[in-house]
C-alpha cells in the first residue's frame, strides 16, 4: 500500500504539489490523470526518492519511504519513465536485464538475456530488437523497452509514466492488457499516469485527478462518468470550457 | 553605513559561495574515492573507463609531447646562444619536459578530451533521466559512473604522463640531433645522467593528481547539470574550466612541495 500524506513540493516559486493526499491499496491499479505540468511525474518520483518533498510524508506498507535500507526498498519497485530513460550506451537486452546483470538479483548472463527477450516479447518487440541500441529504435519502441525494463525483475510495485503515449492504438491496447495482467495475475500494485482515456478505463481500479497540486477527485473507475465533479467532467470529456482554465 | 558595507557583504558572499563549492567538490571527491574500494564493483565499467581515458588518449598526449619537446629544444638552443650556453639543450629539455611540460600538457589535454566528454555524457544522462533510472534500478551513480572513471584517471594518467615525458624528450632529441648538430650518444647520456629519480617521481605524482582532478571535475559537473541542452553545454564548459585551472594550481603546489628548497 502506498500513502501520500499532505505532500508538498515546490521548485523555486513554482509550487507543484500543495498537499497531495492519496492512498493506493495493495494489489490495485491506480491511474493518475490531470493536466500537463500539474506534477503527476513529480508525485511518483517522490515515492522513489528521486524528488524530495518539502513537507509531508509518503508511506509504503506503513513505513516512511525515507527510512530503512534503500537498496532493499528500491528492489521492490519498477518504473517506466515518461521519456524512456534508456541507457544509450547499452544494447536493448542489457537495458531490460539491467537489474538481473548486477547487484542482489544477479543471474547468469544467458538466463538474464532469456528473461529480457521474454519481456520484450510481452511488450510486442521481436527478439531481433534485443541486440540493437536504444538510439536505433523508434519512440514507441523505446517506450516499450522502458516498459520491459520496468517489469523485468517482477517488482511488487510498478509506476508507469504515460505507458501508451506515442503508441499506435493496437499497441496501446496490448500494453493496457499487459498492465492489467501484471496487476491481476501477479498481484502487483500499479500507479499509472496517462492522458489516454481509453487506457484509464482499461487499466484502472481507481482513478485520481491531480489539479492545482491536490487530488481534486478520486474514486473507483466505475464512478468516473457520474462523479458530478465539474473538473473531472471537463477533463475526461476534453472540453475547452469549464472550471479548469485552458488558456493561461 | 549599509551602503559602505554592501561591497564587503558582496565580497563575503562570493567568498562563502566559493568556499561552499570547494567544500562540495572535496566531499564529492572523497566519497568517490571511497566507492572505489567498496563493493559492488563494476569491472566492465572500469575496463571501458581505462580504454576511454587511458588508451584512447595516448595519440593526443603523445603528439602534444612530441611537438612540445621539439619546440623546447629549439627555444633553449636559440635562447642559450645569447650567453654561449647552447650545450645545455639536453639537460633543460629533460628537466622541462619531465618536471613541468610533460605533466602539464598531458593534464590539459586530458582536461580537454576526457573531462569534457565525461561531463557531457553524464550531464546528458542526467537530463534524459538516465541517472534517475540508474537509482531506481538499485545502482549507485557514484559507484557505477564516477568510481570507475576516477580509478582509471588515477592509474592511467600517470602512465600517460610517463609516456609523454619519454616522447617529449625524444622530440627534443630528434630536433637537436637532426638540425642542431648534437651528437646522438652524448645527447642521450647527458639526459640520463642529469635526470634524478625525484624528477620522475614528481612527474608521475602530478599525473596521478591531474588524472584525479580531470575525472572528478567531469563527473561532478555532469551530475550538477541543469536541464536541457543548455544545461549540458554549461556543465561541459564549467567542468573543463575548473579542471584546467585546478590542474595548473595543483601543478604549482606540487612543484613547490617537491623542489622549493
Ligand atoms: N527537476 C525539476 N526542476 C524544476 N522544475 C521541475 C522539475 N521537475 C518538474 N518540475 C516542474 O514541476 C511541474 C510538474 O512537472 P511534472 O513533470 O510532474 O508534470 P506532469 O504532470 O508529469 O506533466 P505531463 O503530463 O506534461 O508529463 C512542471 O511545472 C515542471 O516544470
Ligand atoms: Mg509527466
Amino acid at each position: 500500500m502506498i500513502r501520500f500524506e499532505d505532500v508538498h513540493k515546490a521548485f523555486g516559486s513554482n509550487r507543484v504539489l500543495r498537499g497531495l493526499t492519496l492512498e493506493v491499496p495493495k494489489g490495485t491499479s491506480m491511474v493518475i490523470i490531470g493536466g500537463s505540468g500539474t506534477g503527476k511525474s513529480v508525485a511518483i518520483k517522490s515515492v522513489l526518492g528521486l524528488v524530495t518533498p518539502d513537507k509531508g510524508r509518503i508511506l509504503v506498507d506503513g513505513k516512511d519511504t525515507t527510512s530503512g535500507d534503500r537498496d532493499a526498498f528500491l528492489a521492490r519497485f519498477g518504473m517506466l519513465f515518461q521519456g524512456g530513460a534508456l541507457f544509450d550506451s547499452l544494447p536493448v537486452w542489457q537495458n531490460v536485464a539491467f537489474r538481473l546483470l548486477r547487484g542482489a538479483l544477479k543471474r547468469p548472463q544467458a538466463e538474464a538475456r532469456e528473461i529480457a527477450i521474454e519481456k520484450l516479447r510481452r511488450v510486442g518487440l521481436k527478439p531481433e530488437t534485443a541486440d540493437q541500441f536504444p538510439a536505433e529504435l523508434s519512440g514507441g519502441m523505446q517506450k516499450r523497452v522502458g516498459l520491459a525494463r520496468a517489469i523485468a525483475a517482477d517488482p511488487e510495485i510498478i509506476f508507469f509514466d504515460e505507458p501508451t503515449t506515442g503508441l499506435d492504438p493496437i499497441m496501446a491496447g496490448v500494453i493496457n492488457e499487459l498492465i492489467r495482467e501484471i496487476v491481476v495475475e501477479m498481484g502487483a500494485t500499479a500507479m499509472t499516469i496517462t492522458h489516454d482515456m481509453t487506457s484509464v478505463r482499461a487499466i484502472a481500479d481507481n482513478v485520481a485527478m491531480l489539479h492545482d497540486g491536490v487530488i481534486k477527485w478520486t474514486g473507483p473507475v466505475a464512478k468516473l462518468d457520474n462523479s458530478g465533479d465539474p473538473y473531472l467532467d471537463q477533463f475526461i470529456h476534453g472540453r475547452a470550457e469549464g472550471p479548469i482554465e485552458a488558456v493561461r | 553605513m549599509t551602503a559602505l558595507l554592501s561591497p564587503l557583504a558582496h565580497l563575503g558572499r562570493a567568498v562563502l559561495a566559493a568556499l561552499t563549492s570547494i567544500g562540495r567538490v572535496m566531499i564529492y571527491a572523497v566519497t568517490a574515492l571511497s566507492h572505489i574500494f567498496r563493493p559492488p564493483y563494476y569491472p566492465r565499467e572500469v575496463f571501458n573507463a581505462f580504454v576511454q581515458i587511458g588508451w584512447l588518449s595516448l595519440p593526443v598526449v603523445g603528439l602534444t609531447a612530441l611537438f612540445t619537446g621539439g619546440a623546447l629544444a629549439l627555444q633553449i638552443y636559440s635562447g642559450g646562444a645569447r650567453f654561449n650556453a647552447e650545450a645545455v639543450v639536453p639537460q633543460i629539455v629533460a628537466i622541462g619536459m619531465v618536471r613541468e611540460l610533460g605533466p602539464v600538457m598531458a593534464g590539459l589535454m586530458i582536461a580537454a578530451r576526457v573531462t569534457s566528454s565525461i561531463a557531457a555524457e553524464i550531464a546528458t544522462m542526467k537530463v534524459t533521466e538516465q541517472i534517475d533510472a540508474l537509482v531506481t534500478l538499485s545502482t549507485h551513480p557514484m559507484k557505477y559512473l564516477t568510481a570507475p572513471r576516477l580509478l582509471a584517471g588515477l592509474i592511467t594518467v600517470p602512465i600517460l604522463v610517463g609516456v609523454g615525458d619519454v616522447i617529449g624528450v625524444a622530440g627534443g632529441y630528434f630536433v637537436a640531433t637532426q638540425s642542431l648538430g648534437f651528437n646522438p650518444a652524448a645527447y642521450l647520456k647527458n639526459t640520463v645522467d642529469f635526470l634524478e629519480t625525484l624528477d620522475v617521481v614528481s612527474s608521475l605524482v602530478k599525473g596521478c593528481v591531474f588524472g584525479g582532478i580531470a575525472t572528478v571535475m567531469g563527473c561532478y559537473y555532469g551530475m550538477q547539470s541543469g536541464r536541457g541542452a543548455q544545461g549540458v553545454g554549461q556543465a561541459t564548459k564549467s567542468s573543463v574550466e575548473a579542471a584546467a585551472v585546478l590542474i595548473l594550481a595543483a601543478n604549482f603546489l606540487i612543484t613547490g612541495a617537491f623542489f622549493s628548497v
